[in-house]
């Protein structure tokens, strides 16, 4: 660990937690429960996983308000896992869990989810505006359609995306990217003060890859905090300020330009990451996007190019 | 020919079996139309099979058939649902198992009684023309509260289909949700029972909501023509019936397989014949 960015060390004053907020056992580490009133997400000895198979192992962590923050890690490395606990999608088995001052599922509606591609039926019959608006439903009170200002936010996301061309398509034939822009305007939609973003630019073209960036980061810049997957990492370094390394549990987290060094690149990646001649080589067992993000150099046993 | 169609209005009991058909063929379209989406249709026809060890059980204690079904599909609707999040079998398996049980026990309550019943083969294929004024009321308060949930919660359920972590992380109680659509279809199949049957309700849920996926890519429009197809056919169908003199339940479900199937090869959007005219480029 390379220490919990965001902490500041002349902030002296400590609250205490009050009711309300989640009660940490005493004895853990107290700059975790100071900064589970500053901090956006605080995650404190967390151990998650799926039936008997632990995914996420003993994570203590906190991301500040405004983080445009990266996690990466192999897959099956317990990424998309630390984003469905800070979603209260899936209970931790141990530890406790801050987000936005309150257990999971508190704040919910501050909260906006975007699930991985593969996740989604794309013949369902629904077109880009509605997938949209769908970020507006849980703001809207039962019998109700779409208010006025509903409507609003729907078509500002749309346009903020680029895709108001595309408001009446069935998203079953939008492409790759198009796709991706639809649901981070969903997103965009709900105005939530945390986004959660699994794998949001994987498989999509560079154009699409900027733009999106481009809009997480003024996201970030108004103050929202932007948490994304990813194991491109490219686009990790590249675009993130910060980055979370996870491999079952937290390998390093800090500034990109500082963590992304090689050591941590292989305790992440284990024995998938070789070093040639400088240049580092992810031997990347993930076959799930369509496209090699840029960058990201992929060589697979048997491949005449690799090197062993 | 106008005469011919209104000539069997003078019956009561035939104005009686088209108010049921119509909201039969309305709220199983509404509930339908989210029951597809959601991969749900083999657990309709689970759900109502269930239902029949209830309907026996009404019958032997001279209670309504009504809350018989009622209690035997929801409890079978909850106990997949809960089952198959505890033990790790895939739902279809779950949906299996507790199908054939209910219906296999609802068959030999039915084959203990020493005496002929009819009533009871009525529930099994429909006997929508046997419907009498306290059955239509009490079809259409538990139809109308069917429609009043899904009005109410129209939105929840929308995202919670398509999306549930997205869902579930905005603060939709998804689970709960999940729960509370098995209890509407049960509820669904109950008021079904009387007109098509428990064998064949299943048609009712899914056919006129797959006919209308197959003419549109909004929901809103799906649940719409999902809703004219299923009050359309039963009314046609039951007209039909009338005039051929054969089941009423059966030929609605035929009715409604044919529209379909019509649909798949001439319909605009997938019509199987357009496409041969006019390859699409991906």
């Amino acid at each position: 660990m390379t220490g919990i960015p965001g902490a500041d060390p002349s902030d002296e004053h400590r609250v205490q937690a009050g009711p309300g907020l989640p009660a940490y056992a005493p004895g853990h580490d107290r700059t975790l429960d100071h900064l589970a009133h500053h901090a956006a997400v605080v995650l404190q000895g967390v151990t998650a996983g799926y039936d008997e198979r632990i995914a996420l192992e003993d994570v203590s962590v906190a991301f500040p308000t405004g983080s445009l923050l990266a996690v990466f890690g192999p897959n099956g490395g317990g990424k998309s896992t630390m984003l469905k606990v800070i979603a209260g999608l899936l209970a931790p088995w141990q530890g406790t869990v801050s987000v936005l001052g309150a257990a999971p599922r508190v704040h919910a509606r501050r909260v906006a989810y975007v699930p991985q591609a593969e996740q989604v039926d794309w013949d369902f019959p629904v077109t880009c505006w509605d997938v949209v608006a769908m970020g507006r439903y849980p703001s809207i009170g039962p019998f109700r359609g779409l208010r006025a200002i509903d409507r609003e936010a729907v078509g500002s996301a749309l346009e903020v995306v680029g895709m108001t061309d595309h408001a009446r398509t069935q998203i079953g034939r939008l492409s790759g990217g198009q796709r991706r822009r639809v649901f981070l305007a969903r997103a965009l939609a709900a105005e939530p003060d945390l986004y959660l973003l699994d794998e949001p630019v994987t498989g999509v073209d560079p154009t699409t890859q900027e733009d999106l960036m481009a809009i997480l980061v003024a996201e970030a810049g108004r103050g929202r905090t932007v948490i994304a997957t990813t194991h491109d990492l490219a686009a990790a370094a590249e675009h993130f300020d910060q980055v979370l390394a996870v491999n079952r549990t937290v390998i390093a987290h800090g500034p990109s330009s500082l963590v992304l060094d090689e050591q941590v690149l292989a305790r992440t990646y284990g024995g998938h990451l070789l070093v040639l001649g400088g240049s580092t080589v992810l031997l990347d067992d993930a076959h799930h996007h369509d496209e090699s993000p840029r960058g990201e150099q992929h060589f697979h046993e048997g491949d005449p190019g690799a090197h062993r | 020919m106008i005469e011919t169609l209104l000539a069997p209005l003078g019956y009561e009991f035939f104005v009686r079996a088209l108010l049921a058909a119509a909201l039969v063929g309305l709220v199983c379209a509404v509930v339908g139309s989210y029951m597809i989406l959601r991969g749900l249709s083999y657990m309709g026809d689970a759900i109502s099979h269930a239902a029949f060890p209830g309907v026996v059980a009404a019958y032997l204690v001279n209670g309504p058939f009504y809350l018989g079904a009622a209690v035997a599909a929801v409890l079978t609707a909850l106990a997949i649902g809960w089952i198959g999040r505890r033990a790790r079998l895939r739902s279809d398996t779950v949906i299996g198992v507790l199908f054939a049980g209910m219906f296999g026990l609802g068959v030999l309550m039915f084959s203990a009684i020493p005496t002929y019943v009819g009533d009871l083969f009525g529930f099994l294929f429909g006997d929508i023309l046997g419907i009498s004024v306290m059955d239509l009321v009490a079809l259409a308060v538990l139809g109308g509260l069917v429609l009043l949930v899904v009005a109410a919660l129209w939105k929840q359920f929308l995202y919670a289909t398509f999306d549930p972590l997205g869902a579930g992380a905005s603060g939709l109680r998804v689970v709960a949700l999940d729960y509370l659509f098995l209890a509407l279809i049960a509820t669904t199949i109950v008021v079904s029972l009387q007109a098509v049957g428990i064998i064949l309700v299943v048609a009712m849920l899914t056919t006129p909501a797959a006919t209308a996926q197959l003419l549109t890519v909004r929901f809103g429009r799906l649940m719409a023509l999902a809703a004219i197809v299923g009050i359309g056919t039963a009314i046609g169908g039951l007209y039909a019936s009338y005039f051929l003199d054969v089941a009423s339940g059966a030929t609605i479900v035929v009715l409604q397989t044919l529209l379909f199937l019509a649909v798949l090869v001439f319909g605009p959007r997938t019509g199987l014949l357009a496409r041969m005219r006019q390859p699409r480029a991906a």
